[in-house]
């Protein structure tokens, strides 16, 4: 719940109005020179994969030659041989063999040093301040994606604007306005979407929203459907059966604009080392089967996957052979059409904050912007209220 | 002409008058009744409304009123008067036994929040809980940063007791709660390194509402409030004089000496506080829309009352517009209403209350823990595809259609269970039973992850709707008896039971239902009441 005030911001009101109202005026606007609106092309599909509890980019992406890594970890520094080298002095994590691959056929890139001013150091209100892109000192009710489609809507045509798969918090898609649809497995959404019945509309505004939200229900199930067979294998586990999901849903040739994964139990207070490498391997051959369900699919060109997270953890380990809650993360962006190779500011080690922390190179909303401005072609600016650069890393 | 203009005029607003007149002597009605009791409840039963019928407006507001309480009926658990382990002892504390009092104060959490539920169910006056849930979501303070359930359980106490009593007290009560000085850091507000956090919530959330003040007014009042710390030995509130900020300060164009308490004083003489609390108090009780004109018109009432809460919920529940048609079945239910109402409507009795506590949570509304220092957003943004089916789902467990004879049932009675869950239910609980059993797997192999909560919670509520051996549960559900209260009446019992269960005629449909095992027709009526989108709505 701090706050900083070194900044002099607006007053919040006005900003969460202009936030309300951009959206709408992005909307409206018919400006011929405005490029934005003719060009937003949701048919590249984005995927998001959340790393609940806050993956430790420094154990992922390792910075293996600086001495400052080994002195702040004596205990959990990954050894150096064995390390697998991205180039001299940064490495990936062994657990994550699956994507060397990627990264040699250039189509992974690596973004480190992704944060935002004046961290909070919560979970709970850094995700949030994650999934609603809001400054650090204010709060929003509406998740970046709902915002982004209320100013460039997603075509009515599409199964749904954005599916959540395996979680039931909507995340960047939380808020009103937006054809969100919660699947943990695409049999069961299918089953329970025969509980929602469309009905006439409504005079009443609380029960039209209701219908609505059945309607869309109604509407994803009925586009949807689990028939593809796949000849890729997915792996077992709760993260695999989310990527098999998804393939499932994409299979559906249904229109789809966003898909968000999520795997938990990166929160790695305690004995890090095996259960780190656990997740990390769920992940990497997550993303391996993706790519090869997508390729199937011909879709592979065709879709950004982003991981995200709500911070990273403290360079120097504690007392229970763990880490605990830090700042600047690095995340993976892969697809047929990125650019490989490693992005952003790497970890400063001989730079941290009182706590302990890294500072931050890259602003998150970059990273959306990325996606807003260069995948999709929605003014990321009319979202966030102000410019934040894209990251360089699309291939046209 | 313009006599004739002038005496139309007095002949309209005479007849406005008798009409308004006659609104305020005339008896409630069913319909009044069943409205003014599931919006200051959970839900009415048949004999509660056919009590308040008889009623007018004021007798029935008065009532209510009458009945609130300043103390829970429901006792709290036995540890709420434990001294609480001191900051500075946790920091001595191994890694293990950290977790193990982490683990704990998760616990007394849950456990607080059962013995709420079980309060909303049990009290006599269900008012005063929507009323203490009202301040928990404007003062809202979350246990995952305040941790203790001993101070989280304190602060309920305070915002009980002042439910309905003086808004002015509640609000210099809440000031110096122990949980609420932790959440809005107000223990780290000193002298000289002053914390605005709460100084700006004390404006913006509890008293005037956005742009009512300046940046320098808070940066002011936070100095005035500096020193309002917490003991950390024994959790209780404590004024540290060396903290606080004595000098001269400018707040509202005043200058002064001023500490917290003139600042609180402050805040309670300006006019827009009252309309701030009555405006939010609208849209938790009469519509989404507030009528400023009558906001105006009862936050008067409430500054006039020297912010009496009862005088001026009296003024709200007795107003036209709370009344008027046009309002009626226009609030979405919140999780907690959804979930509580469901049990008191169908007289369902269970003595494991802790899956509700999750259910409540997975549909979007943790009680003890609001998303942030500004509550749940509440309203149509409870109700999303994940919620929806979240909802309907829940429904479909507590109502489960599946001990259904496999005689044959007949043709209309297949053919209205076909769209809801008739058909589904079996393979979808074929399914369910799967995935649990998955679950269970995935959680003994790879340890503990916030995703297992949906499963725990998963876990929890089959165990408490089938009922655990080992830890009790269960549903005690009579929903023959249930019904039989309507089949007295006359005419059709299942549109009786639609005008006591929902706010507005159902979109879809009733059907009569008709069956040779009458155990089954209660059971099939209820679902298809329930599974009417207004049953939503309150």
């Amino acid at each position: 719940m701090r706050r900083d005030h070194s900044h002099s911001m607006p007053p919040s009101r006005s900003r969460r109005q202009f936030l309300q109202w951009s959206g709408a005026l992005a909307a409206a606007s018919v400006t011929p020179g405005l490029s934005f609106a003719e060009n937003a092309d949701f048919r590249n599909l984005l995927i998001l994969i959340e790393l609940k509890g806050a993956n430790d980019g420094l154990n992922t992406v390792i910075p293996y030659e600086e001495a400052a890594y080994k002195a702040l970890r004596p205990r959990l520094a990954i050894p150096r041989d064995q390390v697998l080298q991205l180039n001299p002095g940064t490495g990936l994590h062994p657990a994550l063999k699956p994507l060397l691959p990627l990264w040699e056929q250039k189509e992974l890139a690596v973004v480190q040093g992704i944060g935002y001013p004046s961290p909070n150091l919560s979970h709970f209100r850094s995700i949030e301040i994650w999934d609603t892109a809001s400054r650090s000192d204010e709060y929003l009710d509406d998740g970046w994606l709902t915002r982004a489609f209320k100013s460039q809507p997603v075509p009515r045509s599409f199964a749904a604007d954005g599916i959540v798969v395996g979680a039931t918090e909507m995340g960047p898609l939380q808020g009103l306005g937006t054809r969100a649809i919660a699947v943990s497995n695409t049999e069961n959404f299918l089953r329970q979407a025969r509980l929602a019945r469309p009905v006439e509309d409504q005079r009443n505004s609380a029960l039209r929203h209701i219908l609505s939200v059945e309607r869309d229900i109604v509407q994803a199930a009925g586009k949807l459907n689990a028939h593809h067979t796949f000849k890729t294998d997915f792996p077992q586990g709760a993260f695999g059966n989310q990527v098999k999901t998804a393939a499932q849903l994409i299979a559906s040739n249904a229109g789809i604009a966003v898909v968000r994964l999520s795997l938990g139990g990166f929160d790695t207070h305690v004995n890090q080392p095996g259960i780190h490498a656990g997740l990390l391997k769920q992940i990497a051959d997550g993303m391996e089967a993706l790519k090869a369900a997508l390729i199937e699919l011909n879709r592979w060109n065709s879709t950004l996957v982003m991981t995200y997270a709500e911070f990273g953890r403290r360079p120097k380990e504690n007392q229970s052979n763990g880490t605990d809650h830090g700042t600047a993360n690095t995340h993976f962006i892969m697809g047929g059409r990125v650019k490989g190779g490693l992005y952003g500011q790497a970890p400063q080690l001989e730079r941290l904050d009182g706590n302990g922390n890294l500072p931050f190179g890259v602003d998150f909303r970059s990273v959306y912007a990325t996606a807003l401005d260069k995948w999709w072609g929605v003014d990321s600016k009319a979202v966030f209220g102000q410019k934040f650069a894209p990251l360089d890393l699309i291939r046209a | 002409m313009k006599t004739l203009h002038v005496l139309l005029l007095a002949a309209i607003w005479l007849a406005a008058g008798t009409a308004l007149a006659q609104g305020l002597n005339r008896e409630i009605g069913p319909d009044g009744a069943r409205h003014v009791l599931n919006r200051t409840g959970f839900a009415a039963s048949p004999a509660d409304i056919e009590q308040f019928a008889k009623l007018t407006r004021a007798e029935a507001a008065d009532k209510l009123l009458r009945a609130a309480r300043r103390e829970s009926v429901t006792p709290p658990p036995a540890w709420v008067d434990e001294a609480i382990t001191p900051p500075y002892k946790l920091r001595d504390l191994s890694p293990e036994e950290r977790m193990k009092e982490n683990r704990l104060n998760i616990e007394r959490g849950i456990e607080l929040r059962e013995w709420w539920f079980r309060e909303m169910l049990d009290t006599p006056s269900p008012l005063t809980e929507r009323m203490t849930l009202f301040w928990h979501n404007h003062f809202a303070t979350s246990q995952q940063k305040v941790r203790y359930g001993q101070l989280m359980y304190r602060q309920n106490l305070t915002l009980r007791k002042h439910a309905l009593g003086n808004f002015g007290q509640l609000l210099k009560d809440i000031a110096r709660d122990p949980a609420m000085v932790i959440y809005l850091d107000s223990a780290q507000n000193r002298r000289g390194q002053p914390n605005e956090n709460f100084a700006r919530e004390v404006m913006e959330l509890f008293t005037l509402g956005e742009g009512q003040y300046s940046e320098n007014d808070i940066k002011e009042v936070a100095r005035a409030f500096t020193g309002w710390s917490v003991d950390r030995d024994n959790g209780e509130f404590m004024f540290r004089r060396f903290a606080h900020d004595g000098g001269v300060k400018t707040v509202f164009g005043r200058t002064g000496r001023f500490d917290g308490n003139d600042v609180l004083d402050m805040l309670l003489e300006r006019p827009q506080t009252a309309e701030f609390i009555t405006t939010k108090l609208w849209k938790e009780f009469v519509s989404p829309t507030p009528d400023m004109e009558e906001v105006h018109r009862l936050a008067r009432i409430f500054r006039n009352s020297r912010y009496d809460i009862g005088a001026l919920m009296r003024a709200m529940l007795t107003s036209d517009a709370f009344y008027a048609a046009e309002n009626r079945a226009t609030l979405v239910k919140s999780p907690v209403e959804f979930v509580v109402g469901t049990l008191k409507q169908f007289n369902i009795e269970t003595t494991y209350l802790r899956p509700f506590v999750f259910a409540a949570a997975g549909l979007g509304q943790n009680v003890m823990s609001p998303p942030n220092v500004k509550g749940w957003p509440g309203g149509e943004a409870w109700i999303n595809s994940s919620s929806l089916l979240g909802r309907k789902q829940f429904l479909d467990r507590v109502f489960r259609a599946d001990d259904m004879p496999m005689t044959p049932a007949p043709a209309e009675m297949v053919a209205m269970m076909r769209g809801t869950a008739g058909d589904v239910d079996k393979a979808q609980r074929r399914t369910q039973a799967r995935e649990m059993q998955d679950m269970r797997d995935s959680a003994d192999t790879q340890k503990p992850q916030p995703n297992d909560r949906e499963s725990r919670r998963d876990r929890l509520m089959q165990r408490a709707l089938e009922g655990d051996a080992r830890r009790g549960g269960g549903l005690k559900m009579d929903l023959n008896k249930w019904s039989a209260q309507f089949r007295s009446k006359s005419g059709d019992a299942t549109a009786a039971m639609a005008r006591v269960v929902l706010p507005m005629p159902p979109q879809n449909p009733v059907q009569p239902v008709m069956m040779a095992d009458r155990s089954q027709e209660a059971l099939a009526q209820v679902r298809q009441l329930v599974a009417d989108p207004t049953y939503q709505l309150k």
